[in-house]
């Protein structure tokens, strides 16, 4: 007995190692990794390009202190007592921040439409409730940020971002004030140096106007958006790089520029888009009367369909009166033999056990609790932009030109869904089982298709060069639908041209916007 | 020999099987306090059936009629070898199919997960009237095959290496035994198909940290020849993770925890020596982010000698 109990301490310690060194837990974010921004053109001459909606409106922006005057020494002064012991958490909040602010607030818009992107649980009597953006912290939490509503998200910020950056680059060229630690060498630049003029703060615009249109669309999570607003002043100021007044300046810009864009976003439809129970019957009668089969939600309870009047937002690229033009030819009719071929490629599809196919589904499947298809369109756009080093303006114009694309490639899309209100592959076939979550929404076209051939083309015209990479993205993520059994073939098909046309228009506005490539 | 096999034997490979709102199957062989004998092998085949229509969200209790219930088949085989006396070798090897009722989501099927397990009777003592014993468990888990882990509540399993110690004590008085034992399971990280994912926060990564595992049980109960009645209660909690948020997706990093019932029951066959049935269930009285589990198992077993142990009389 005493010789096992000798053996135990030494076989426990054994063990013990191996248990303790097998097993990864750190984890590397790609975002991470972003280096700290150094623009390879300044784009000095960003006040001349064409903004959105900005172009004949007028904006404030005080005449800032001589660099001699007592308030400015006193913010330098600042400046340098915060530089004098910086603790580990204010270097990473540089860290963090000196990747670019345009890439930090679209990261965190990512984060707030994926944490919105859940949609509401049913009531007892199998209705479901509806978010309210009067009481957006009662359940169901404001807003439910479902793909249409997280285009519009991404495209509002975006192009909102990139008029106050035109016109903060106005102003900076006509007060020219330089960064703090070109006005005084005790300074030290925690970021890369830059010839800039400093006033007002490109950051602290960026930082204003979005807070503001987020107050709009996240009206819920206005401590995190506060935060996140405060932290990224903080920034500028430790890293030697802003005086708080050139911060102060900047906000106060982005402010204003964000009134333009809240004064659009609340007349532009989106209130209205969800319709009534009166409505979403007539969709089911009307569809039923042309002698086709209807869509019906396939959830338990069933649903409302998702938004069935977004097509009625304004876009920002055409007029509501061009969608008709845009919109594909109708699809197969549902009683008609092609319709029946595609039905059966689905079920195929569905019995088809590839792990491919299933890697495939899940990598663009982008469902409930995701950023949404534009969202990671927004991931992909943003990992390629980090490698050019863009300027903080060309960044905002570049995922504007993006985002007004894949917002208006959702309203196509929804005009195609509910113009045809068609069934979805799985109400049509009953064994077809699916490899992710079944939208609920009509299936003609394929939202995916839609918003990738929208991201691809903008994308390929920005960098060119990958042009052709981008558009096999567009693709595989269209083709995601199918091989998930949720989609026809035809769906991603006029999902995707329809997109290219969308954007297209995108494209056509950047060439004549004054930013060349 | 003859003697000590019959008691043996019907011991070799207990199997439990805990499913969350996926399939965790912990073979945990481990679980008993007695050891098959050097250069015997027990070969095991074991057929789970689990399945639930409700679960918890968080603390929140419900159902959901696009899944209906969700159900799976696991078809395992076993092995237990005697190393010695006091060290045992065991590994199993599941097969899963998984099921759901309702809604359209399509149910997986295919090979989890391999599950090796060093089982060493450190301590073996008579306290009083009846004999105690201290088993240390090393075991751990490897996937054997590239089944996506990102499905719940119908994948496979959750695609993670793992290794688990356990500490089990046993105290036995005639036919009568009560045992309580104590694991720590680590689990690496895993890789899924997606490029990001929102937990409470965004990650922009395809690596998911996996939060380790606690189990506990207690169980006792009545061991004869060729009879045996146990009852066990066990208690899983996640170290780390997140709740699923109301109405969305459960993840594979969510903290999981479950509280469970079950019973064991084994009974060995005098004409055909070595052979052993097993039948049992589990049932999940309380969870977090988990399927309200009910679990049937039946297993056969054959014990038999691989080669004449010299030191055997």
């Amino acid at each position: 007995m005493k010789k096992h109990i000798l053996h135990i301490l030494p076989v426990m310690m054994v063990a013990l190692s191996v248990f303790n060194t097998s097993c990864k837990k750190e984890i590397e974010e790609r975002n991470q990794l972003f280096p700290a921004l150094a623009p390879a053109n300044l784009d000095l001459d960003a006040d001349t390009w064409t903004p959105v909606l900005t172009a004949s409106s007028t904006f404030t922006v005080a005449t800032p202190d001589a660099i001699t005057s007592p308030n400015y020494l006193a913010d330098l002064n600042e400046i340098k007592s915060y530089q004098r012991n910086l603790t580990r958490e204010q270097r990473d909040i540089i860290e963090y921040w000196s990747a670019g602010s345009v890439l930090r607030w679209n990261e965190i818009l990512r984060e707030l439409v994926a944490k919105h992107n859940v949609p509401p649980y049913q009531n007892e009597d199998g209705t479901y409730p509806a978010p309210s953006a009067a009481n957006p912290l009662a359940y169901p939490l404001f807003p439910f940020s479902n793909p249409p509503y997280a285009a519009r998200a991404y495209a509002y910020v975006s192009a909102a971002q990139y008029d106050a950056l035109v016109q903060a680059w106005k102003f900076k060229k006509q007060f020219n004030r330089a960064a703090p630690y070109t006005n005084d060498p005790t300074i030290k630049a925690l970021v890369p140096k830059s010839t800039l003029p400093a006033y007002p703060s490109e950051d602290a615009v960026i930082g204003g106007v979005t807070a503001k249109l987020m107050e709009l669309l996240f009206p819920g999570d206005l401590d995190f958006i506060q935060k996140k607003v405060a932290e990224e002043k903080l920034y500028r100021i430790m890293a030697g790089a802003n005086t708080r007044s050139d911060m102060d300046a900047g906000e106060a810009l982005g402010k204003q520029v964000a009134e333009v864009f809240l004064t659009r976003a609340r007349a532009d439809g989106a209130g209205k888009a969800g319709g009534t129970p009166a409505d979403w019957k007539a969709f089911e009668t009307n569809t039923a009367a042309t002698g086709q089969v209807p869509w019906v939600s396939l959830e338990m309870p069933k649903r409302p369909p998702m938004l069935p009047f977004f097509a009625k937002v304004n876009p920002f690229l055409f007029s509501n009166a061009t969608i008709p033009s845009i919109r594909p030819p109708a699809p197969y009719p549902t009683n008609s033999p092609e319709f029946k071929k595609e039905t059966d490629e689905v079920l195929a599809m569905s019995n088809d056990r590839s792990r491919e196919h299933e890697r495939i589904v899940t990598y663009w499947a982008d469902g409930v609790g995701t950023p949404t298809p534009t969202g990671h369109w927004n991931t992909i756009a943003a990992e390629e932009f980090v490698k050019h080093k863009y300027s903080e303006v060309r960044w905002a114009r570049n995922l504007a030109l993006l985002n007004m694309a894949q917002m208006d490639a959702a309203i196509v899309c929804w005009d195609a869904k509910y113009f045809y209100f068609n069934p979805r592959p799985t109400q049509t076939l009953f064994n077809i089982k699916t490899l992710t979550g079944v939208p609920n929404f009509p299936s003609y076209t394929s939202g995916h298709s839609t918003f990738s051939g929208s991201a691809a083309t903008v994308l390929g015209y920005l960098v060119p060069e990958k042009a052709d990479a981008f558009m096999a993205m567009a693709k595989e993520a269209g083709m995601s639908r199918l091989y998930g059994g949720i989609h026809y073939r035809s769906d991603c098909d006029a999902g995707l041209a329809s997109g290219i046309k969308v954007g297209t228009y995108a494209v056509n506005r950047a060439k004549i916007d004054g930013a060349g490539k | 020999m003859k003697h000590c096999l019959h008691y043996i034997n019907r011991y070799c490979l207990a199997v439990l099987v805990c499913v969350a709102l996926t399939n965790t199957v912990n073979a945990q062989t481990e679980t008993d306090a007695l050891m098959i004998p050097k250069n015997y092998f027990c070969a095991a085949g074991v057929y789970t059936h689990n399945s639930w229509d409700h679960y918890w969200e968080g603390t929140f209790k419900r159902d959901n009629g696009n899944l209906g219930t969700v159900s799976s088949n696991i078809y395992a085989v076993g092995g237990n070898y005697g190393l010695s006396n006091r060290i045992n070798l065991l590994f199993m090897i599941p097969y899963i199919k998984t099921n759901a009722t309702a809604g359209t989501l399509r149910g997986q099927r295919g090979v989890q997960d391999i599950n090796l397990a060093v089982k060493w009777m450190a301590v073996k003592q008579e306290v009083g009237t009846g004999l105690l014993s201290l088993h240390a468990i090393l075991s751990g888990s490897i996937p054997l095959n590239n089944y996506e882990a990102d499905f719940l509540p119908l994948s496979l399993g959750m695609q993670s290496k793992s290794i688990a110690l356990r500490g089990l004590l046993n105290y036995q008085v005639g036919r009568f035994f009560v045992a309580g034992a104590g694991q720590y399971v680590r689990k690496d990280n895993i890789t899924i198909d997606r490029d990001s994912y929102y937990t409470t926060e965004m990650h922009y990564t395809d690596q998911v940290a996996m939060p380790n595992v606690t189990n506990f049980l207690v169980s006792t109960g009545y061991r004869s020849l060729r009879f045996n009645a146990e009852a066990v209660l066990s208690q899983m909690t996640t170290i780390g993770g997140f709740d699923i948020t109301k109405n969305n997706m459960p993840f594979p990093s969510n903290k999981m925890n479950a509280t469970m019932a079950g019973a064991v029951f084994k009974y060995s066959f005098s004409k055909l020596e070595g052979l052993e049935l097993t039948a049992g269930g589990n049932y999940v009285l309380k969870g977090r982010n988990y399927g309200q589990n009910t679990s049937l198992f039946g297993g056969i077993y054959y014990v038999f000698a691989v080669k004449k142990d010299k030191s055997e009389k």
